[in-house]
């Protein structure tokens, strides 16, 4: 196995077993350092696949920006005890077995489709993720959304103020 | 790497958000799930963004084939945060006025 | 010429309009001379027509195309022969009399009533027209349902009465039955022959089985008993006196009830090939000319005199239609819209002159103050009575004559209804004109003779009534004297080969016309001198006279046998199975969606987990349907 099949294997295991720890941590608080985790996973993941750009991206607005929201607003609540209110075990256990039945549907439909056969994904190299390339697309075929994307953030930020007020 | 790693890797990072999302009554919780869910999906649009630079490769070595999806990602960076914002500025309001964050207290949609 | 006969029917329609949407703006001058005119105008077209027609023979005008379908079509066209101008000159030539003298009765009504009252007239006309011009039996049943509409209008034209719109439904009632029968007819032969064009239909009648022509024969018939009042349908006609008496005058003499012996004369060929439906009508017709005459013995309302009169005369076009003289039925038609126009508007006047008094007992004397209308109207009395030289006689003799050659039995029962008819009709002449007046003495100080408007038709109406006959002289008495049989012979050209014919014996002929002529003066001498004294003593008829005047009961009858059982089967079906059975079903319906609705609405519960979790099952199902095939199933029975 090489290297990077090496850190391929780690890093998904990595991914999958934040994952669970989020849903099955009962303090949020724990839910949130696990979901760092898995970002800061996803974001390995990114390097080995050569998108430098997003895998920075990802850490600095996922793990940085949105989570420590998270967290501040858990801290704000005061929720970091265990009292969240539990489902009943049998939704819980639909939950999980309709879920089930989503991935387990998912999976065959992709393993009997011919056209995923035989496809590799780059690894380590070709430079589309690099931030010059990206950056040279975003400011001239992607100009237009990136500028409405601005306004975007501009509205969410009035959103969240006029809500917060109430 | 397969591509089908990829696939299978997103597929279930995916239904891990949904089963959070269908088991857990905590809103905050929820919302992780949700970012969780849409971080598969950038995972597997780099995935299939390096996919298809890598075949284009093979013919055209200066190709920018697969940028757009790299770029969907960063959009959806995008929107995510605004979202998030709006969503735990929601999340707070209804703390203020039910001291709770369980989402079956939203079970009207007036108030 | 005979391209412009789309210009009989439409005068009257523009008359039609034209007072219709201007009765409120036009004056009663205006409004009368354009419904009068309007006739005038269809009345000189047609002229022109009848002489088109005698010299250069039938035609069939084509106007536009009415229905067109992959298996039939239908045009609208009119036909133009030696029956229908005939039919046009009797309709347009008593109908424009009768406008102008309805211009002068009802000239009391308000302006606004006036101009309805012509727009009615005129669309009667027009329907009646149409009904005769329509060179099919589609277009005759619009102007056979128009004629039926307008009868219903004018009978209930002073709808403020209850009793006359009750009269006015009456007749639509009775009518419907009739046209009931008549569509059917028209269907079973749009069915079997794919065509109601007459000239399509008669050429042919030889493919139609005996029961079809039979059948269709006696649907036709059932609708020409509604129209023309034959038994049993006749209860309507003697009600109808409810409208004002020119509505009478019209629906008795030249429209309207003659549709049914239009209809049948038209359709001689069918009626030839089924001498079973033609002993049904000859036998109808029979029943009805004498039931009616008996009924009319004991009437004292002066119009319903008239009226069962004519329902006795419809009945002998009807044994003229059912022996096969065609000729003499239609014949009879123009004869007795004279003498019945003139009978009608006499008693119009006689009206006119008492302020709306209608019952004889109250009359009496009005010889000397009504000289115009009192000698018009003794011309039409002989002249219905059947008295040489007047017209009535000859048409009457005519069926009769036909009558005995197919069974002498029509002749003396018809002979007898003969005698009843003069019977009758002197007991009225001599009530209302003869002996002393009986009125009140404020009527006696209003009696007048009527306008000249009145009395101009009155004196043309006697004149036609007198020398009408005249073109029908039996052959006996002149040779090549009936000029209408040999006007009309091309019509029923086709029947005549196929009929049987009964030659009578000159000698024979003129004996039955003595014996008859002779009978009926000794009638009228006994009448005149029966009520010449008349007195009323307020004596109750007993006995035979008193179902008599009571119409042998025939309207009880009628409620009692169908009306009450329709009344009740109407008042069990709107209790029980409206109330119980549709509104149980209507509410059942509507509580079940409530009930069903309400136990939906538990579904929708608000828990948005809920609805996530009920996505993801649906996106699985949608996912299992969509890509179904086989890779998936074996993957999936491995894992489990």
């Amino acid at each position: 196995m090489s290297t990077i099949q090496i850190l391929f294997f780690f890093l998904t295991a990595l991914a999958l077993f934040s994952a669970i720890m989020v849903l099955v941590s009962k303090n949020p608080v724990h839910s949130v350092l696990w979901l760092i985790v898995v970002f800061f996973a996803i974001s390995g993941h990114y390097v080995l696949l050569n998108a430098q750009f997003l895998a920075i991206v990802n850490l600095i607005v996922y793990a940085g920006a949105i989570m420590v929201l998270f967290l501040f607003v858990i801290m704000l609540m005061n929720l970091n005890s265990e009292a969240e209110p539990r489902k009943h075990i049998w939704m819980k256990m639909a939950g999980v077995i309709s879920g089930g039945c989503f991935l387990m549907v998912l999976v065959s439909l992709v393993r009997q489709a011919t056209d995923m056969q035989q496809r590799t994904a780059l690894m380590g190299s070709g430079n589309v993720g690099l931030i010059k390339n990206l950056g040279k697309a975003l400011f001239s075929d992607y100009v237009v959304p990136f500028e409405i994307s601005s306004v975007l953030f501009l509205s969410a930020m009035v959103g969240a103020i006029v809500i917060g007020k109430k | 790497m397969p591509i089908q790693y990829y696939i299978y890797l997103c597929l279930a990072l995916f239904s891990i958000g949904i089963i959070g999302v269908l088991t857990r009554r905590n809103a905050i919780v929820v919302f992780m799930c949700i970012e969780l869910m849409l971080n598969a999906v950038n995972l597997l649009l780099v995935a299939f963004s390096k996919m298809h630079h890598g075949a284009a490769l093979a013919i055209d070595s200066t190709t920018k084939a697969g940028i757009d999806g790299q770029l969907f990602v960063f959009f959806i960076m995008v929107v995510a945060a605004a979202e998030v914002s709006v969503g735990l500025a929601i999340i707070v309001m209804m703390y203020r006025n039910t001291h709770s964050v369980d989402i079956n207290f939203l079970n009207r949609l007036k108030n | 010429m005979s391209k412009l006969v789309y210009l009989v029917p439409l005068f009257p329609l523009l008359g039609f309009l034209i007072n219709g949407l201007g009765r409120k703006s036009l004056s009663k001058t205006m409004v009368g001379i354009v419904g009068s005119g309007a006739i005038l105008a269809s009345f000189i077209v047609s002229l022109c027509i009848f002489f088109d027609v005698k010299e250069h023979g039938a035609t069939v005008v084509n106007l536009f195309s009415f229905i067109r379908t992959e298996s039939f079509s239908i045009p609208f066209a009119f036909q133009v022969d030696q029956l229908s101008s005939v039919f046009l000159l009797i309709i347009t030539g008593i109908g424009f009399l009768i406008h102008l003298y309805s211009s002068a009765y009802m000239h009391e009504e308000p302006n606004e009533h006036f101009g309805r009252f012509f727009a009615y007239l005129n669309l009667f006309v027009f329907s009646m027209l149409l009904l005769v011009l329509g060179a099919n039996y589609v277009i005759m049943f619009i102007g056979w349902e128009g004629v039926g509409l307008c009868s219903y209008l004018l009978i209930g034209f002073w709808f403020k009465n209850d009793n006359y719109n009750y009269a006015a439904k009456k007749a639509f009632v009775m009518n419907r039955i009739g046209d009931l029968g008549f569509l059917l007819a028209v269907f079973w032969l749009l069915f079997k022959l794919g065509t109601v064009t007459y000239g399509d239909v008669f050429a042919n009648v030889a493919q139609l089985s005996t029961f079809d022509i039979t059948a269709i024969t006696m649907l036709l018939f059932v609708g020409a008993m509604g129209k023309s009042a034959q038994l049993p349908l006749y209860t309507w006609l003697p009600d109808a006196m409810a409208g004002p008496t020119p509505v009478s005058a019209l629906i008795h003499a030249a429209t309207m009830v003659t549709a049914g012996i239009y209809m049948i004369a038209r359709s001689n060929i069918l009626y030839t090939l089924a001498p079973a439906t033609q002993t049904v009508i000859a036998v109808v017709g029979l029943a009805t000319a004498i039931f009616a005459a008996t009924i009319a013995l004991k009437q004292n309302d002066i119009k319903k005199v008239l009226a069962y009169s004519t329902v006795s005369q419809l009945g002998y076009m009807f044994l003229g239609l059912g022996v096969g003289a065609y000729t003499g039925a239609v014949f009879h038609v123009m004869t007795h819209a004279f003498f019945k126009a003139l009978l009608f508007l006499g008693a119009g006047s006689v009206i006119h002159a008492m302020h709306h008094e209608q019952d004889i007992r109250k009359m009496g004397g009005l010889k000397k103050y009504m000289p115009v209308t009192h000698i018009t109207f003794l011309l039409a009395c002989l002249a219905i009575a059947g008295i040489p030289p007047f017209s009535g006689f000859f048409s009457k003799d005519e069926i009769l004559m036909a009558a005995y050659g197919k069974n002498p039995l029509y002749y003396y029962i018809g002979l007898g209804g003969a005698l009843m008819t003069a019977f009758y009709m002197f007991r009225l002449y001599t009530m209302t004109f003869l002996g002393n007046f009986r009125g009140t003495h404020e009527q006696q100080h209003h009696l007048h003779e009527s306008p000249s408007a009145m009395t101009i038709p009155l004196i043309v109406l006697a004149i036609l009534s007198v020398a009408g006959g005249w073109i029908g002289i039996p052959d006996v008495m002149i040779e090549h004297g009936h000029q209408l049989e040999h006007f009309l012979a091309p019509v029923f050209a086709e029947s005549a080969k196929l009929a049987e014919h009964h030659h009578l014996e000159a000698s024979t002929e003129y004996m039955f016309m003595g014996v008859s002529t002779v009978a009926i003066i000794i009638v009228i001498i006994l009448a005149v001198n029966a009520y010449r004294k008349y007195q009323d003593n307020g004596a109750e008829n007993t006995g035979l006279g008193k179902v008599l005047e009571n119409k042998w009961y025939i309207d009880e009858l009628y409620d009692a046998v169908i009306v009450n059982p329709l009344n009740a089967l109407a008042g069990f079906l709107k209790n029980v199975v409206e109330k119980s059975g549709i509104d149980g079903v209507v509410n059942g319906v509507g509580r079940l969606v409530g009930y069903g609705s309400r136990q939906l609405r538990l579904l929708q519960s608000g828990q948005v987990g809920n609805y996530i979790l009920v996505m993801v099952l649906a996106m699985v199902v949608f996912v299992l349907i969509w890509f179904n095939d086989q890779t998936i199933m074996d993957f999936l029975s491995k894992i489990f």
